[in-house]
């Protein structure tokens, strides 16, 4: 069953009607060359950005007609630099209730870093963590707000193969736990490979292709094989 | 002061053309420009406020006041590029402070009713207003370039465009009007105000400028809260749209 479809859907001379759907409680990874138009598609996702034409629903709904502060919780965004506000781990994971005046239990903060497997202490500042903490860092704090889709975008493209490969690892186990629907945008066609049931090829503001990674290497298009080759296309 | 004593200080703009000349620094074109347009606007100023007292015509005295605004609006508005309306935003924000200050003044009858008063004071108001726009927007637009990955952030969280630009307004507005309360600070210590010195070495009893001094000081101060404030509240909406979507800054691209 789908929870996201796109129907039709451009933004300026970035996305050329687009068409497609995401099932609910899978891994989908959005492939595709620079300039492809994958970040533009994400932030479409959780209203940052409102298409020019076409329309995207969320369980049915169109996204125009909802409370975009509202979707925004529920559609959770890891971003690649993990940008985080000047303070402590704390001050960062409470973010996302310290917005609107609440604030989250420490008790709730330390299992939420226990989750993505952080053993930082609460009061530590977080320019003194490494790429990988702030990585994890950034994906507990979506989890505050239990999101019913979580957008990954390149989440971990600086970091080194080690600190890959256990990222990948946490967002397989948080999806097998919370059966979260993960929308996940990944330069590394092998890393879409192993952690993809889904899979969207964009190229030049098109969705070219989409299914599971299986149908894509056996599609006949010419340029979903060339990319998958890794050649330039 | 005699014309002949004012041709004689020009050695005082020798001295830093010698300078500029001898370790090339390249700036003797702009201080003989500055020079020239300091003397010229100054002199044109001059005969203008003569008339102005002279003739004592509150519609001279509106026009002069707006003259100054139209000025100080053009000033801003190019530190202002990428912030959609800016123009608009400087110009309401010089004419309220203007009103805001001039109305508790003459309408609590601190000064009176007189052109020689309300168009020096209403310079240093405007000026302040201008000085603390730019200062603001200055910083208030590096902030955002900076912060452009948490304002999205916190968007992406649920949270308002006032909440996720908070910590770049409020850390510009600080910043604009640390250095009008440092300088308060040591006032009087380290150096005369300029009103002040003026009013002395115009002949005035010390302590009537020192009391014509403070009251300029704590209109500053208001000045420098007001604008940072006001040009700050009304300039962040323009970086988002309705939807809570973050445009960010826009700048017009050049024609070529």
């Amino acid at each position: 069953m789908s929870i996201l479809t796109f129907h039709e859907v451009s933004y300026q001379h970035i996305l050329h009607e687009i068409t497609g759907e995401f099932r609910e409680g899978v891994i989908t990874t959005l492939v595709g060359p620079s300039g492809a138009g994958k970040s533009t598609t994400l932030k479409h996702i959780n209203g940052l950005i409102s298409p020019d034409r076409g329309e995207i629903c969320f369980r049915g709904e169109p996204l125009e007609q909802m409370d975009l502060l509202e979707v925004r919780k529920r559609i959770g965004m890891a971003f690649q630099s993990a940008p985080m506000i000047p303070g402590t781990v704390y001050d960062n994971i409470n973010l996302p209730k310290s917005i609107f005046g609440e604030s989250l239990p420490r008790e709730e903060a330390k299992r939420l870093l226990q989750q993505v497997d952080l053993s930082v202490e609460l009061e530590r500042t977080v320019k003194d963590l490494s790429g990988g903490e702030r990585s994890r860092l950034g994906i507990a704090r979506t989890l505050v707000n239990r999101p019913d889709v979580l957008l990954l975008d390149e989440i971990t493209a600086s970091l080194d193969y080690r600190m890959v490969q256990e990222i990948e690892k946490l967002i397989l186990d948080l999806q097998q736990e919370l059966q979260t629907t993960i929308i996940w945008i990944t330069h590394d066609l092998e890393q879409a490979k192993r952690v993809s049931d889904d899979v969207w090829f964009l190229k030049d503001g098109r969705l070219i292709e989409s299914g599971a990674f299986k149908e894509l290497a056996s599609s006949d298009q010419a340029e979903t094989q060339a990319f998958l080759k890794g050649e330039s296309i | 002061m005699s014309y002949l004593q004012l041709a004689t200080s020009l050695i005082f703009i020798l001295i830093p053309l010698v300078l500029a000349r001898t370790l090339r620094l390249g700036l003797e074109k702009d201080i003989i420009i500055a020079t020239i347009r300091s003397i010229v606007q100054l002199l044109i100023i001059g005969y203008i406020l003569t008339f102005v007292f002279e003739n004592g015509s509150p519609i001279f005295m509106l026009l002069m006041i707006l003259l100054m605004i139209g000025a100080a609006t053009l000033n801003v508005i190019r530190k202002g590029d990428g912030i959609p309306g800016i123009q608009w935003i400087i110009l309401f924000t010089l004419i309220a402070v203007e009103a805001l200050t001039m109305g508790i003044l003459l309408g609590l009858q601190i000064i009176p009713f007189e052109a020689q008063q309300v168009i020096p004071i209403s310079g240093m108001v405007i000026g302040n207003c201008m000085i603390l726009s730019l200062l603001f927007l200055n910083k208030f637009k590096d902030e955002v370039e900076r912060s452009d990955e948490v304002i999205e952030l916190i968007l992406s969280l649920g949270g308002d465009a006032k909440t996720a630009i908070d910590t770049s307004l409020k850390g510009a507005i600080r910043t604009s009007m640390i250095p009008t309360i440092e300088a308060q600070k040591t006032m009087g210590l380290v150096q005369l105000p300029g009103m002040m010195s003026g009013l002395i070495i115009g002949g005035a009893d010390p302590m009537e400028a020192v009391l014509y001094q403070l009251l300029i000081l704590f209109l500053i101060l208001t000045t420098a809260a007001m604008a940072s404030v006001l040009v700050g509240f009304l300039s962040y909406r323009r970086l988002f749209n309705e939807k809570a979507q973050f445009i960010g800054l826009t700048y017009k691209k050049k024609d070529t």
